[in-house]
């Protein structure tokens, strides 16, 4: 009856065992394999040690997840909002546009801030990284790359190179020169090769290392000098959308963020992951350290934002509300700490109180989806990045 | 990476690294939300966003393309 009969495409000898008998056709990796269904059987329990199967992992896999929700909840004696209850209101914000960046001809996809808090960089969907300065919004720099989405772009330290990647899975490093002469593109070096969209990049304390995170779901550092790959982390499940390094001079983590809606703390030096948070309900878009380094924020397209403090290894608060519906692409914190800037779907700007969780004020402007927000280094002015094709100095 | 992975392998991966964290050493949440409220206090008299900055340092004064409606 039907319990027992199963679509059979082929009857013939096995690949395996050569008796004839109905095959089951499958494909493993591009390659036809044709096997009996006890063959099959048989190929599927291989690599598994006695008594393993993909079940018992499984239930393994809950129960310690349950066990460390259990010791995470047994620190959980006040909520961050409660502790903060103490803390001053704040008051009105004045925050407003005052410049408007236009000169991308398509959607601007991130941006970053130089150290010397006036220079920035742009990357948009039509391949052109634009260098400007936002105190006169001069145009300093264009250079165009062959590829398009331009996902991720990032300052040096030293402010002398500007480093950028996408859809090429790759990560490029151009110096910036001052000669206006001088033709950007040749001087390009593809430091970093992925085998799949190259999502974030971040150089690290110095001009020589570059830390980029990937579509193919790792995480990788490498020597810009030589392109060579120092180390690499493994552990995400799904595309690698966002990461951010710790703040402190000597810091060696940094916190990536995913599809697989996990947030990992890793250490540099060893790969290995440290911590790893799982309370999104959907991908996590952007994740940014707090800037005393002890705590992170990220962004999903649930529509909420959270923070994690590391010490205390759990979330300890969530900033949504239930007219935001549209996911939170970007976040960043002002340089006390006190202001969390999210950037929605929804061409918004929310801006969160960090400690009582609730939102101070809305930012209203860009007429497409906000893709980036940055604080500058010295805390004066917040960019943000839109795919209405500009970015907006709001301060 | 990921996607080349079996189910399996990626059960096994998530696996070890649960058996790691299970062991961290971690602090109770009302400490770290404390020495968290204590940064911010100690930061927010300098942090331009919230207090302003007067207009003579302020390096984007002057609206461009702004409009007041009266």
């Amino acid at each position: 009856m039907c319990d027992q009969t199963f679509l059979a495409a082929t009857f013939g000898p096995c690949d395996s065992c050569g008796k004839a008998s109905p095959l089951m056709n499958i494909y493993i990796k591009n390659d036809a394999i044709n096997y009996c269904s006890f063959c099959m059987e048989v190929m599927a329990c291989q690599g598994l040690q006695s008594g393993e199967t993909l079940a018992s992992l499984k239930k393994e896999s809950d129960s310690l997840k349950k066990k460390l929700e259990e010791e995470r909840g047994k620190l959980n004696d006040i909520e961050l909002h409660q502790v903060a209850e103490k803390v001053e209101m704040l008051g009105a914000l004045s925050i407003k546009t005052k410049r408007l960046l236009k000169g991308h001809g398509n959607k601007v996809l991130c941006m970053d801030w130089c150290k010397d808090k006036r220079r920035l960089v742009s990357s948009s969907q039509d391949g052109k990284v634009i260098v400007w300065d936002a105190f006169t919004l001069n145009k300093e720099h264009g250079v165009t790359l062959p590829c398009t989405w331009v996902m991720a772009c990032a300052y040096a330290p030293s402010g002398c190179a500007v480093a950028c990647g996408g859809l090429d899975n790759k990560c490029s490093v151009f110096p910036l020169s001052l000669d206006k002469n001088e033709n950007l593109s040749a001087k390009k070096k593809a430091v970093a090769m992925h085998t799949n969209y190259v999502s974030g990049c971040t150089f690290t304390n110095s001009d020589m290392q570059l830390l980029t995170s990937s579509g193919d779901g790792t995480c990788a550092l490498w020597d810009v000098e030589s392109g060579q790959l120092l180390q690499s982390f493994h552990g995400h499940t799904a595309d690698v959308l966002s990461l951010d390094l710790a703040p402190s001079e000597t810091g060696n983590t940094f916190v990536s963020g995913g599809s697989d809606k996990k947030a990992n703390v890793w250490d540099m030096r060893s790969g290995q992951n440290i911590q790893s948070f799982e309370s999104h309900e959907s991908d996590i878009n952007c994740v940014k350290y707090y800037p005393s380094g002890d705590a992170f924020a990220s962004a999903s397209d649930d529509s909420t934002c959270r923070f994690y403090d590391l010490r205390a290894d759990r979330e300890v608060a969530v900033y949504q509300k239930d007219s935001v519906i549209f996911g939170a692409s970007t976040v960043d914190f002002s340089l006390s700490g006190r202001l969390l800037f999210a950037g929605y779907n929804d061409y918004t700007i929310n801006v969160w109180d960090v400690l009582k969780g609730t939102r101070v004020s809305v930012l209203f402007g860009h007429e497409n989806r906000v893709s980036r927000v940055r604080v500058s280094p010295d805390g004066t002015a917040l960019c943000s990045a839109s795919w209405d094709n500009t970015l907006r100095i709001w301060a | 990476m990921a996607r080349d992975m079996s189910d399996k392998e990626i059960l096994k991966m998530e696996l070890e690294q649960l058996k790691k964290e299970v062991s961290t050493a971690r602090t109770p949440v009302g400490a770290n939300c404390a020495e968290t409220i204590a940064f911010v206090e100690e930061m927010l008299p300098n942090d331009p966003l919230i207090k302003g900055v007067p207009d003579d340092k302020n390096p984007y004064k002057g609206d461009k393309g702004g409009c007041i409606i009266t």
